[in-house]
């Protein structure tokens, strides 16, 4: 008999999805070339194979995009709301189709492991375009009057840790209030959006009402500055945004703006420890940590840090690194080497700073791109861990003594996104929560995600929210 | 169990438990068992279903339906049982697959106490445990004078092994010191026979009873502790399972005892099974992974793990009606 219980590798075949060697723009319903020819390639950040060269967008594609979204509104904002409604259930029917290819694909290309892909990304990304889609004939009973109207054309800006979630957070209230969008992903992970432009086709969706362009931060740029955009919504990082908001102030432009964060995972001694552990792994490993509501800080209460410390580190040790196409992956990879060397060197400063740093013994990937999940402990509030958003595996633990030292130093960062608070007393959730400033407060869960549900920042981490009947009234005129 | 008697991993603190002060009294062992951290019922369930997700294939697999099939308590409990019924299950348990002798035996077989002795002679030299469910199984609705007589009943006859049940119904009052004197009465009683504790989870009804039965019954001296008797609607769950597991891991890093779980009632296939060894492999480790400290009280399973593991030798699916009946 064997000792131990080694999982064989379950790697989900590759060959369910067919990517093409390039791919163009998707402009007025037609996949085109750049207009000055130029493009760049996609890697897959856990082998660093090629898997594609894009289309490069420039300013002439910017214009015909804003052109044919603009053309295109005139006939989609005067369809009435249940004929809009029929095209996004039909998309999110194919979305579902479609969702082991769609999945296959995003972890192909982004390096997020496919358990998390399959499991939750493409189901909720389905269920916002269904969401969304039982609102576009309701829209006078959303509470922003009795026929709220369409702003025109969206411009939406996508960030790369969640491709096609971010997209259909963008793309599902857009079209189910009348409004016609140019989208444009991030640079290093393209395909998903251009794999959906291929499903608007599939639905018939007339043409212009969706168009995607693909490039680098500059395009982005100059889709956010284009003079006949109504609508502007970002997600990403806090610099860029702050750029945006510089370039829209002044405008009659609507802007939304989804930032980064230093999330708060407050732990009380009261708490369900073993499913405090989960939770405190799902807030910030999820994605390799790659997620701007990520609770990136644990704030345990000091009479149960060893006592959680030791079962979290237990935890970690279970966690597997790896193969993303691997069904029994936890963690896959970074994104990109740019995004590695970020992650890198914060962890270094930590250290540098004092901070103790410990991971679990495990073996990573001779290429690509990989950072093994990491635990800061003697944090403190100084230390650059604690304050800047890394974006990457990485814990920083800080203890506290009372709910009111717990409240200051979870509010004390200049973002404002998410908090969880982990107790088993009810009225101590709904009073932590109460002073928690941020967007999203978990209570005895972290990461939990529905269309129903708003989700925006405070301070640094943004304004306006997405999703639920709040996501509407960022693309209505009210 | 037979290679591990003394439940006692390295670096146990010497000369008796270190929680000996919290049996003290009905007081302090109400204290202690409410003082255990809460269980949050969503993230236990959420965490069982992903433990249910890991893919097990080929190797893994094989070695997974093995270790399966030698942790099974194989089981028979109908009021019809027969000696006939009963022997012919222990030929079965000794040789589960007649055309493949490499197929392991299971860990025990598990039956009434009068079909003790049956099983007794029938399993003489086989190395296969005989366990007895006694102390008045199911319901365990009778005076401890009774209990226990049907405990010493069945190690009388040879048992090596008793899977008690606990009283529900004083778990339920809170009369935590009478279950308590009851387990150590029984655990007296069982002399060198191991204990298994029986909670009927479904009865228990939280998460939070759970974990305190859990606690209760390693106090008192169990040597495994096991989800259900098999007789009503909600046995053996993963989460109910996963949460025992934790247990019995906290427990251990505490005392430096190590105790045993055993889901019964209700594991089928070799699939459910698999996800039961996953937990048990991230839960508690694979200290646990092994018959001593691991078992599954079913009498169905058996067959499907037979067919599953004929699948992986010849390719195909043979049926039903190339594994026996029992």
């Amino acid at each position: 008999m064997m000792s131990a219980f080694e999982y064989a590798p379950a790697p989900q075949s590759a060959s369910v999805v067919d990517i093409a060697p390039s791919y163009g723009l998707f402009i007025d319903g037609e996949f085109r070339e750049s207009a000055d020819g130029k493009v760049f390639k996609t890697v897959s950040p856990s082998t660093e194979e090629v898997l594609s060269e894009v289309a490069q967008a420039g300013s002439e594609d910017v214009q015909a995009a804003v052109k044919a979204a603009r053309r295109a509104f005139e006939k989609w904002s005067a369809l009435p709301g249940a004929e809009r409604a029929k095209y996004l259930f039909r998309i999110a029917r194919i979305i579902q189709e479609r969702s082991r290819e769609l999945a296959v694909l995003e972890t192909l290309d982004n390096g997020k492991p496919i358990r998390e892909t399959r499991d939750a990304d493409l189901p909720l990304v389905a269920a916002h375009f269904f969401y969304y889609a039982g609102w576009a004939d309701k829209l006078g009973h959303a509470g922003y009057g009795p026929d709220p109207k369409p702003l025109g054309v969206a411009a939406q800006v996508i960030p790369w840790n969640f491709p096609l979630l971010m997209l259909a957070w963008k793309i599902a209230p857009a079209l189910a209030t009348g409004n016609t969008v140019v989208l444009k992903p991030a640079e290093t992970t393209p395909l998903s959006a251009l794999f959906f432009a291929d499903i608007c086709r599939q639905a018939g969706l007339p043409r212009g009402v969706v168009n995607i362009i693909t490039g680098d931060g500059p395009v982005g740029a100059e889709l956010v500055a284009h003079e006949d955009v109504n609508k502007v919504a970002f997600t990403g990082s806090t610099a860029v945004g702050k750029e945006i908001a510089r370039t829209v102030a002044g405008t009659r432009k609507k802007l939304t703006l989804e930032l980064g964060g230093k999330g708060a995972n407050i732990v009380f001694d009261d708490a369900p420890i073993d499913q405090t552990v989960e939770g405190v792994v799902n807030g910030i490993f999820f994605n390799q940590g790659q997620v701007c509501c990520a609770g990136s800080r644990l704030l345990v209460q000091e009479s149960v840090a060893d006592e959680l410390l030791e079962s979290l580190k237990r935890r970690l040790g279970t966690l597997r690194v790896g193969d993303p196409l691997d069904k029994n992956t936890d963690i896959g990879a970074i994104n990109s080497a740019e995004q590695l060397a970020r992650i890198t060197a914060l962890a270094e400063a930590g250290e540098a700073e004092g901070a103790d740093r410990w991971s679990p013994a495990c073996e990573l990937p001779s290429s690509g791109y990989w950072f093994a999940p990491t635990l800061f402990t003697g944090v403190s509030q100084a230390h650059r861990i604690a304050r800047e958003e890394i974006f990457g595996p990485v814990l920083s633990v800080l203890t506290f003594r009372t709910p009111d030292e717990a409240v200051a130093k979870a509010n004390n960062t200049p973002y404002g996104l998410s908090a969880g608070i982990w107790t088993e007393k009810g009225s101590r959730i709904l009073k932590m929560a109460s002073k928690l400033r941020a967007g999203v407060v978990w209570s005895n869960t972290f990461n939990k995600f529905d269309p129903t549900s708003p989700f925006g920042g405070y301070k640094e981490s943004g304004f306006g929210r997405e999703g639920g009947r709040h996501g509407l009234e960022a693309y209505l005129d009210v | 169990m037979s290679s591990a008697p003394t439940a006692t991993a390295p670096g146990a603190p010497p000369g008796g438990s270190p929680l000996a002060d919290v049996t003290a009294s009905e007081t302090s062992l109400r204290r202690y068992l409410h003082g255990l951290p809460g269980v949050d019922a969503v993230g236990l369930e959420a965490r069982a279903a992903m433990l249910g997700t890991r893919s097990i294939k080929n190797a893994s697999k094989a070695h997974a339906i093995d270790l399966a099939i030698s942790m099974i308590d194989l089981t028979t409990l109908e009021g019809a049982d027969t000696p006939g019924k009963v022997r012919s299950l222990c030929a079965k348990g000794a040789n589960p697959d007649p055309s493949d002798r490499t197929t392991p035996k299971v860990a025990a077989i598990c039956v009434y106490p009068d079909m003790v002795t049956t099983a007794k002679e029938a399993l003489a030299g086989s190395g296969i445990h005989v366990a007895s469910v006694a102390t008045a199984f199911p319901a365990g609705r009778a005076a401890l004078d009774v209990k226990l007589a049907d405990t010493r009943d069945a190690v009388a006859a040879g048992a090596d092994e008793i899977d008690m049940v606990i009283d529900r119904g004083a778990f339920l009052a809170g009369r935590y010191g009478k279950v308590f004197e009851e387990i150590l009465a029984v655990k007296e009683a069982c002399g060198t026979a191991h204990l298994k504790v029986i909670f009927e989870n479904g009865e228990l009804s939280t998460y939070d009873n759970i974990r305190r039965a859990s606690w209760l019954a390693m106090l008192a001296g169990a040597d495994f502790i096991k989800t259900s008797t098999g007789k009503v609607a909600v046995n053996a769950t993963l989460p109910n399972t996963l949460l025992m597991l934790e247990a019995v891991r906290d427990f251990r890093a505490a005392t430096g005892t190590q105790v045993g779980v055993k889901p019964a009632g209700g594991i089928r296939t070799s699939k459910d099974a698999i996800k039961y060894l996953v937990t048990v492999n991230e839960t508690a480790g694979e200290d646990w992974l092994h018959p001593d400290w691991f078992r599954f009280g079913a009498s169905s399973l058996l067959n499907d793990l037979l067919m599953q593991r004929q699948k992986l030798s010849t390719g195909r699916y043979s049926g039903p009606d190339y594994v026996t009946v029992d």
